[in-house]
């Protein structure tokens, strides 16, 4: 106390305004805290928290170190059968926490439709149908097998997959190469052009990129995310950077392993898609995340993920289980002749990106969407400002120019986000919620907050 | 229907703002359909198909912007393409500089790493665990809430001491902390004179009459008045009082609150023995003998706590001040023998409506053992609980802060309405001989109480003299020049409507005593 006496009064107002108003008038200086009353959690959860308040935060400081260590590297491409652990024929991965086909939303349907058809396994979207039913097909979820997806995120054994290496940590993550926009597999179309489209990439572009990447020998996926955010990436909705600077690196081996028409229709492919660079920014992310796993104690989230009917998070101490919630559906803007209405819950493995400090979380790198946050550079800037009260730690590879290059908001921390009640700030595309139609929309979402209550009292029971 | 259109050759747009403009046309009255595509062959079919095809379209292209609508009233339709590119252009907002309030305290922190003081007054089931979470972030508290629980009281209390943190509250109102006013409190001179108060209006008024008597205030610690019951222990009285006791700045120290319970009055005690410095205590209605056995400086009221205090701070000796106090008492009897000589006979009571409780409670004390019966809402000492808060016989003094008048409704000392009401009524009764009240600036309170209270001065004065009787109305003015409402102002407005302004809350009691005094 009698330190207090000796200096300058510093204030934090939790609550009446006024108080602040008055300090400020008296040129005190003092910080004003919006209050909200907390989550309703178990009290048992909270003291347990409180009494082992030293051993969380030290278990977070090796998860945190863990993640901003991370190196990702792109390193090879191969069949998800030959390269995914404990892939197998008859297993199907897809997006989000474990789900079973009679919960399965329609895109999701759709896409498992599509997969196996394209797998030869189903001659018509009707027999598809009876064999997903039929018991035969085991859903995996891709996190569950070091691999993400975007929307259904459906990978089937033939597809053909990036491999993604840690290099700090030694463990690998998987991806399938993306699609495009409209009506694609992963948005849950099954149409002849879809299942076209996928065989063209297994034929011709997995080919290419596969004798391409193992020219290069590898691509550093880490600054090539960190250069995306200086030029207006956020890697989540926005592609258009690293997609890029993907192409850069990519086209001259291109051009040199792969014939001129077949280089040529590689490119344009890449070229017409700005999304291309997704599926490698979740991979990336995942691999960093992965090597966080398994740390008891640590309330660091490593995994947000949707299914379309649930919504899940992992943590870096409470092992393989899921804590789940329903999915919400994005606040969103439509395509012509679409609404809310049609939309489905949100859906896909991509929220990876924000549990890596990347998408919604450094949507202040990213001005050129900003109409999806309310439409002015400010609203971006604020939203990734909140998610620093959330995150345990700032990249210190990525950064926000207009932040002055401040690092972006890096792991999640679920203790965090149940004592202010911010959620994270998901970017996210839509689809549509019947099978077979594809994607209607783009938008933003604040994280349901059901499963991370139960995650913060999951891990409480292991403290 | 009409549908028309237009094509844009060459402009660009991201399907983002596209989508935006798309929307906002949409939300026009009178729309039917619309769309803002650009004309690549795809978009054109879905215009085809949703009977939006315009002749222009047909020769557009990739880079070409079309935008259809469809409306019942073709001035609706025609409008819209009018204005089409600021609805392409539309922004939210221009970027007013919004701040964005963290939303915890752990982010508060990073905002203001060095804080070091927390101030808390969100609602009581939630502010015992913000505090504790303070405290545990090595935050000096002032809990301004109530309705804290005891248990976490004594919690969070303890934990402080532990930790040598200063915890004030809950249910505390004002503090003066390196000379900063908190929450309500009063702009006063820094000084030598550390207070350690369980009352807030107790604390203000203090510090204020210290101010104006010239001294000053090195601290001033709100404990909230649970704290010197027997369960809590006076934990943060007996800290606050150490703390002061080895504060170099602070030369004498005042002690402010009802009577403690016995056995933290035998721990405050103990607290001082053998002390260097001179303490002065009121404990309004205590005995003082044991107070003085206890170590301190008995004073009865508020002011004689202030007076004492000041005195002692510039070396000067009591009996002094003593003496000086029986002529001021002098004086304010010979002017309430003036007063009285204007009253019908039937004006014969005292009327109190106190915004501040603690100047309600004060009120009895002075008038205890001289004025009977005496009624009022929040009893102290050997007054009777009146049977109907909203309506006075004989003697009555009200607590205008109880929670019977503020259920629902802001405090007295910032919404006057309640007692300004209540002062017509008693100006309006034939028996009020004098109406007795407070006012208290500062921070926290009424931000400019002149509009607000002079009109019904005015009018109340008014009301009793178209009755044919000589109105009284004598009331303090707990503050500083310094203050926001600047005290000098606010007295010379509430003078000149006739009311009767002294220095002290208990200064305008005693006056308004000898006033009704024999009139019974």
């Amino acid at each position: 106390m009698k330190e207090l006496f000796g200096q300058a009064l510093k204030v934090i107002n939790l609550g009446l305004p006024s108080f602040k108003d008055a300090l400020d008038a008296l040129r005190v200086e003092a910080v004003q805290v919006e209050f909200k009353p907390r989550v309703a959690v178990s009290p048992a959860a909270r003291a347990a928290f409180r009494d082992h308040a030293e051993a969380v935060a030290k278990a977070n400081e090796v998860a945190l170190a863990r993640v901003l260590a991370g190196q990702p590297v792109l390193c090879g491409m191969g069949r998800a059968i030959d390269v995914i652990p404990g892939m197998q024929q008859n297993v199907l991965l897809h997006a989000g926490p474990p789900i079973t086909w009679e919960r399965m939303c329609g895109p999701m349907r759709g896409a498992v439709m599509g997969a196996l058809m394209y797998e030869g396994m189903a001659p018509s979207p009707e027999a598809a149908e009876r064999l997903a039913q039929s018991g035969e097909i085991a859903f995996h979820p891709c996190h569950e097998h070091q691999a993400v997806g975007p929307m259904a995120g459906v990978v089937s054994a033939s597809m053909p997959v990036f491999v993604v290496e840690n290099r700090e940590h030694g463990n690998r993550a998987y991806t399938t190469q993306n699609e495009g926009l409209g009506k694609v597999l992963r948005y849950g179309a099954y149409g002849p052009e879809v299942i076209e489209r996928l065989r063209w990439m297994a034929g011709t572009l997995y080919p290419a990129l596969q004798s391409a990447i193992a020219k290069l020998g590898s691509i550093d996926l880490k600054t090539v995310i960190a250069q995306a955010l200086h030029m207006g990436d956020e890697v989540h909705n926005r592609n258009r950077a690293a997609t890029s600077l993907l192409y850069r690196a990519l086209a001259p081996a291109v051009i040199e392993v792969a014939d001129k028409k077949t280089a040529a229709e590689v490119l344009n492919f890449i070229n017409g898609n700005d999304h291309f660079f997704l599926n490698l920014s979740m991979a990336a992310c995942k691999a960093v995340l992965d090597a966080a796993r398994g740390v008891k104690g640590s309330s660091l989230v490593v995994a947000m993920a949707r299914n379309g009917t649930d919504f899940g998070v992992q943590l870096a101490g409470t092992g393989d289980a899921w804590f789940i919630g329903p999915s919400p559906v994005p606040d969103a803007l439509f395509f012509k002749g679409f609404t809310k209405d049609d939309a489905n819950p949100d859906i896909g493995d991509s929220a990876i990106t924000e549990t890596g400090g990347l998408g919604g979380f450094a949507i202040a790198a990213s001005p050129a969407i900003v109409q999806f946050v309310g439409g002015s550079a400010e609203d971006a800037v604020n939203t990734t400002l909140q998610m620093y009260e959330i995150t345990l730690g700032e990249s210190t590879s990525y950064q926000i120019p207009a932040l002055d290059f401040r690092g972006t908001p890096t792991g999640i921390d679920v203790c965090k986000v149940i004592e202010s009640q911010i959620l994270p700030f998901i970017d996210t595309g839509v689809a549509h919620r019947l099978p077979g139609v594809g994607q209607v929309g783009a938008g933003v979402l604040a994280a349901p907050l059901e499963p991370f209550r139960k995650a913060y009292e999951g891990l409480a029971m292991t403290l | 229907m009409h549908v028309k259109g237009l094509v844009k050759k060459g402009e660009y747009y991201d399907s983002v703002t596209l989508m935006m403009a798309a929307r906002r046309i949409a939300e026009r009255p009178g729309v039917a359909d619309s769309a803002v595509v650009m004309a690549t062959r795809e978009n054109k079919a879905i215009l085809a198909a949703a009977g939006l095809m315009i002749d222009a379209c047909n020769d557009a292209g990739d880079s070409d912007l079309v935008v259809v609508v469809k409306a019942e009233q073709a001035a609706v339709v025609d409008d819209i393409l009018a204005n089409i590119n600021s609805l392409l252009r539309a922004k939210h907002g221009a970027g007013a500089a919004k701040t964005v309030h963290p939303r915890t305290l752990e982010g508060a922190l990073k905002k203001l790493p060095d804080a070091n003081q927390a101030l808390i007054s969100v609602a009581g089931r939630y502010a015992g665990d913000e505090a504790m979470a303070a405290l545990r972030s090595g935050l000096h508290v002032m809990l301004f809430s109530d309705n804290v629980s005891l248990e976490q009281e004594i919690e969070l209390k303890r934990y402080a001491r532990e930790h040598g943190l200063l915890m004030m509250g809950p249910d505390v109102g004002t503090a003066i902390i390196n000379g900063v006013p908190l929450c309500f409190a009063n702009v006063v001179r820094r000084g030598d004179i550390g207070v350690v108060a369980a009352s807030g209006t107790g604390l203000q008024e203090v510090t204020a009459l210290i101010s104006n008597g010239g001294a000053g205030i090195s601290q001033a610690i709100g404990t909230g008045g649970r704290d010197v019951k027997e369960k809590v222990g006076g934990i943060t009285f007996i800290e606050a009082t150490r703390a002061l006791l080895a504060d170099e700045r602070t030369k004498v120290l005042l002690f402010v609150s009802k009577p403690p319970h016995e056995s933290v009055l035998e721990k405050i005690a103990e607290a001082i023995r053998g002390a260097a410095k001179p303490i002065v205590a009121t404990f309004l209605a205590a005995d003082g003998e044991a107070v003085a056995r206890a170590g301190m400086v008995a004073a009865a009221t508020l002011a004689e706590g202030a007076r004492k205090a000041l005195c002692l701070s510039r070396g000067g000796k009591l009996d002094e001040i003593d003496r000086a106090a029986a002529q001021r008492d002098e004086q304010l009897r010979a002017q309430a023998r003036q007063v009285a000589a204007l009253l019908k006979p039937g004006q014969r009571f005292l009327r109190g409506l106190f915004s501040g409780g603690t100047f309600c409670s004060e009120a009895q004390v002075i008038y205890q053992h001289r004025l009977a019966p005496i009624y009022s809402n929040a009893p102290y000492g050997g007054a009777q609980q009146c049977a109907d808060a909203l309506r006075s016989v004989a003697h009555t003094v009200i607590d205008l802060g109880e929670d019977e008048f503020t259920v629902g409704r802001p405090h007295p000392m910032i919404d006057f309405s309640l007692r300004n009401k209540r002062i017509l009524q008693e100006a309006a009764d034939g028996e009020t001989a004098v109406i007795l009240l407070d006012l208290v600036l500062g921070y926290g309170s009424h931000p400019d109480p002149v509009p607000d209270i002079v009109p019904v001065l005015e009018q109340a004065h008014e009301v009793a003299r178209q009755a044919g009787r000589h109105p009284v109305i004598a009331t303090s003015v707990t503050g500083t020049d310094a203050d926001p409402q600047n005290r000098s102002v606010v007295v010379e407005a509430v003078e000149r409507t006739g009311t009767l302004v002294f220095e002290s809350n208990a200064a305008a009691c005693a006056f308004a005593g000898h006033l009704v005094e024999g009139r019974s």
